[in-house]
């Protein structure tokens, strides 16, 4: 254990672009089990949730992109559909569809974050090209914070 | 995590472990820091009301510091789980101590919701074995990588 956040190699890069992808894919499969299950909810928030999925499954095709160039490997979606069903169903209290979303959209924005702070703070060399790799983690992290203003404003306007 | 709830859990492992209060040193040991810096931060935790430290006697956790140092080690225990169960890393101690300063509790608890995580976490904990005890330990994954 360390008190650092110590991003010295390209394992550990690629680890913490495994877990980017599996968060993507949590999103994207919840989001959709919410579209498709959810009759109560309103067309602002239906686009809402389709659009989310797409934009997932964008931000896991570029993250994919970058674990392919470290040498590893990611987790297949339906796989990680299967597990977010199980506990779907399991989920006795639910705090409604859009306060899911907004955890989504939080959670991906702090994990970029964390992730682009621990870059900036390594001295390691990468496989990859450092340049790109901050520049698609702050954009796909520039995505994430759209999104929390998304919701919030469906939120405040008594969207759901 | 944050630093100062990599402490806390620190403390609480150490004192669970010597059963009383943690001597500074071994709380450096448990976070491969020197004592000087230990110090530093448990006075820090101390003016926060996280715990109580005593000159030659060690440091106990207030029951503020018990409360912060449990929830950082159930995140701990969900940051090992979900490498073993979802990623299927084989090293998934050592990588579950490098990954914590990166993973946030937010994170943590979203990676959760696709995780079997028993409820009495993290009371099931092995504190000399670093792992939960109900994590299936003989199962042979390969590495995600």
């Amino acid at each position: 254990m360390s008190v650092q956040s110590s991003l010295a190699s390209d394992h550990q890069l690629a680890r913490l672009l495994q877990i980017g992808v599996v968060l993507e894919e949590v999103v994207e499969a919840r989001a959709a089990k919410h579209a498709s299950e959810s009759d109560d909810i309103g067309g602002e928030v239906r686009a809402l949730l389709e659009a989310a999925v797409a934009e997932s499954a964008d931000h896991r095709d570029r993250l994919e992109g970058l674990v392919d160039e470290l040498d590893a490997e990611t987790v297949g979606f339906a796989e990680i559909e299967r597990l977010v069903e199980k506990q779907y169903e399991a989920e006795e209290a639910f705090d409604g569809v859009l306060y899911d979303q907004l955890c989504n959209e939080e959670t991906a924005y702090k994990f970029y974050d964390d992730l682009i702070e621990a870059i900036e703070g390594s001295n390691a060399r990468f496989s990859v090209d450092r340049g790109r790799l901050l520049r698609i983690l702050r954009e796909v992290r520039a995505d994430e914070a759209e999104g929390v203003e998304a919701v919030t404003d469906l939120m405040e306007r008594g969207q759901r | 995590m944050n630093t100062a709830d990599q402490y806390l859990k620190a403390i609480y492992l150490v004192q669970e472990l010597e059963d009383g209060p943690a001597s500074t040193g071994a709380v450096a040991d448990q976070l491969d820091v020197s004592p000087a810096s230990a110090n530093e931060m448990i006075g820090k935790l101390e003016s926060d009301g996280l715990c109580d430290h005593e000159k030659y006697k060690g440091v106990d956790l207030t029951q503020e510091g018990i409360v912060r140092a449990r929830d950082a080690l159930q995140h701990y225990c969900i940051i090992e789980r979900f490498l073993l169960e979802v990623l299927e890393v084989e090293e998934f101690r050592a990588e579950a101590g490098q990954l914590e300063p990166v993973i946030d509790e937010t994170v943590a608890e979203r990676l959760d919701t696709i995780i079997d995580r028993a409820p009495q976490c993290p009371d099931c904990f092995d504190h000399e074995a670093d792992v939960c005890r109900l994590l299936a330990i003989d199962r042979e994954p390969a590495d995600a990588d």
